[in-house]
């Protein structure tokens, strides 16, 4: 089953610049893809088409059965609600404890505090967060407040998990911990998971799905794949 | 249910947000409080003025004494002629006998003197009550006009003067107010818009994880109407009071017995609702303008 179909994709900011050239992509359900490429390739342009921060300037590019080119701005929460997002600064609120940070998401789509409690919970705990839940974001280390973000985009127990360089900020110690984490979640609940990185380290030792973009195009697409084997070609 | 949870949420975070932003919030209410007052001040003394006009206007009637020995047919036929002048509204035949006893009846030495004549030495005369004050003047020269007519006056010149200085003045009130009501709903759109800019990492992330638009906009519009219903407190208790006890000072009058002041009751009870009213509306359009422009959604 495909999650994510992506075809004829282009994207051109107002300045004229080409982020995203003729792209065409199939995802299905269950993969945990890495999307790696350097600087200014077009990897944060496809993360944010995915969930409509950006629109494509042409083709499609359909997320669990909704077409983001064609999907109204009051409509984009019907898409946002499918899946979960991790970023690379974390975006938690600062005078929310561990707990209100996860249970905000919920109370933003309006879902009662009774059914709350249990997901959160869950969420936090698939992290190995439950000790903290009472403790500020600043009380916690780069890695925890991840945790947190990552709690945070599970607890709707969404089919896909979206990662802009979840471990951009964090050293490789703690990085190794968080996509073990993701890749716990991807076989637990064969969430499918995208992670755009840098790290070359955690690309070449997953060996996962390998997807590389060199200026707006997708030059490479290997299954098991690494850094090592786009050198190598 | 969920419309519950949701609309409750929106009204708990609205009241969050202002006790959190208290010197903002607190400078916005006290704008609306200023405004709301100086509207309902305006609001009284126009109401007041239009009240007191129309006692005025209807107290304004040309009366026409006819020459003596008038026959009763030439005043009917004068009675038709008049009532056919554009500007009359009616026209109502006053005869001799009935001014004999209203004024008998109005002072002790009137009674006096009329029983002194064997014969009714008064004139019989027409009242006329026009549609419009302003061409009062106008209207009393053509029945002038008349041959049998001996003299024709409407009340007192002063009374006009102060139906048209009312008149300027209900005009500058309704200005007055609606200039206030503007400005009002810019201040609140100006705090609503500085709430929006202190939760914008909030509001990013509720968009992010699915929250739909009315659930994102609700606390704002809701803060909108928080405001102008704080703000509408304290202009309502002044009027209600302040306006008992001013009636209650001038005894209900205003220089003369002629000006009538409106009756507090249910006079005031509108004034307040009306207050709260402009109050909520002005918040939730200051808010919406804000939410409109700054959260593009």
């Amino acid at each position: 089953m495909n999650l994510i179909q992506i075809k004829n994709c282009y994207k051109v900011y107002n300045n004229g610049v080409t982020a995203i050239a003729d792209l065409n992509l199939t995802i299905q359900k269950g993969e945990f893809v890495f999307v790696i490429g350097a600087s200014g390739s077009g990897k944060s342009t496809l993360i944010k088409m995915l969930y409509r921060e950006e629109r494509p300037t042409n083709g499609s590019v359909i997320v669990g059965g909704i077409n983001v080119a064609k999907l109204r701005n009051s409509k984009v929460y019907k898409l946002r609600r499918k899946l979960g997002i991790v970023f690379q600064d974390f975006k938690l609120l600062p005078k929310l404890t561990v707990y209100e940070n996860v249970a905000f998401a919920l109370e933003s789509i309006g879902m009662n505090s009774k059914e709350i409690r249990p997901k959160v919970l869950k969420a936090l705990e698939s992290v190995g967060l439950k000790e903290k839940v009472r403790s500020f974001p600043n009380q916690l280390s780069g890695g925890e407040q991840q945790r947190v973000c990552i709690a945070r985009a599970i607890v709707n127990e969404p089919k896909l998990l979206i990662c802009d360089e979840p471990t951009g900020n964090l050293d490789p110690e703690t990085s190794k911990e968080i996509v073990k984490i993701l890749d716990n979640i991807n076989k637990e609940f064969d969430t499918t998971i995208i992670m755009a990185t840098h790290d070359k380290e955690i690309v070449n030792r997953m060996k996962k799905r390998v997807l590389l973009l060199e200026n707006g195009v997708l030059t490479g697409d290997y299954m098991k794949g690494s850094y090592k084997a786009h050198e190598s070609n | 249910m969920k419309a519950i949870r949701v609309l409750s949420r929106g009204i708990r975070d609205a009241f969050k947000s202002v006790f959190r932003n208290f010197s903002l919030t607190t400078a916005a209410i006290t704008c609306s409080t200023i405004t709301l007052l100086l509207v309902a001040v305006a609001m009284i003394i126009s109401y007041n003025v239009r009240s007191i006009t129309t006692d005025l206007e209807k107290e304004l009637t040309i009366i026409a004494y006819l020459k003596q020995n008038t026959s009763e047919e030439e005043i009917n036929n004068l009675k038709e002629e008049i009532e056919k002048l554009e500007n009359v509204k009616s026209v109502t035949i006053k005869d001799k006998d009935e001014w004999k006893i209203e004024l008998k009846d109005y002072d002790e030495t009137f009674k006096n003197s009329l029983d002194y004549f064997d014969e009714n030495p008064l004139l019989d005369s027409i009242v006329v009550k026009v549609k419009d004050v302003a061409n009062l003047k106008e209207t009393t020269e053509k029945i002038r006009a008349y041959d049998i007519i001996s003299s024709a006056d409407y009340g007192e010149e002063a009374a006009e003067n102060i139906v048209s200085a009312f008149d300027i003045i209900e005009k500058f009130a309704v200005i007055m107010v609606a200039a206030l009501v503007l400005v009002t709903s810019f201040l609140i759109s100006n705090t609503i818009r500085l709430t929006i800019f202190s939760r914008r990492s909030e509001i990013e992330i509720m968009r992010l994880v699915g929250a739909s638009n009315a659930m994102v906009k609700l606390p704002f519009i809701f803060e909108g109407l928080v405001l102008g219903v704080l703000g509408s407190i304290i202009p309502i208790l002044i009027t209600v009071y302040g306006y008992i006890i001013l009636y209650d000072h001038f005894g209900g009058h205003l220089l003369l017995s002629l000006i009538r002041l409106v009756e507090p009751f249910n006079f005031i009870i509108y004034v307040s609702l009306l207050l709260l009213l402009i109050g909520s509306v002005i918040g939730m359009i200051g808010s919406y303008l804000s939410v409109r422009r700054y959260l593009k959604i």
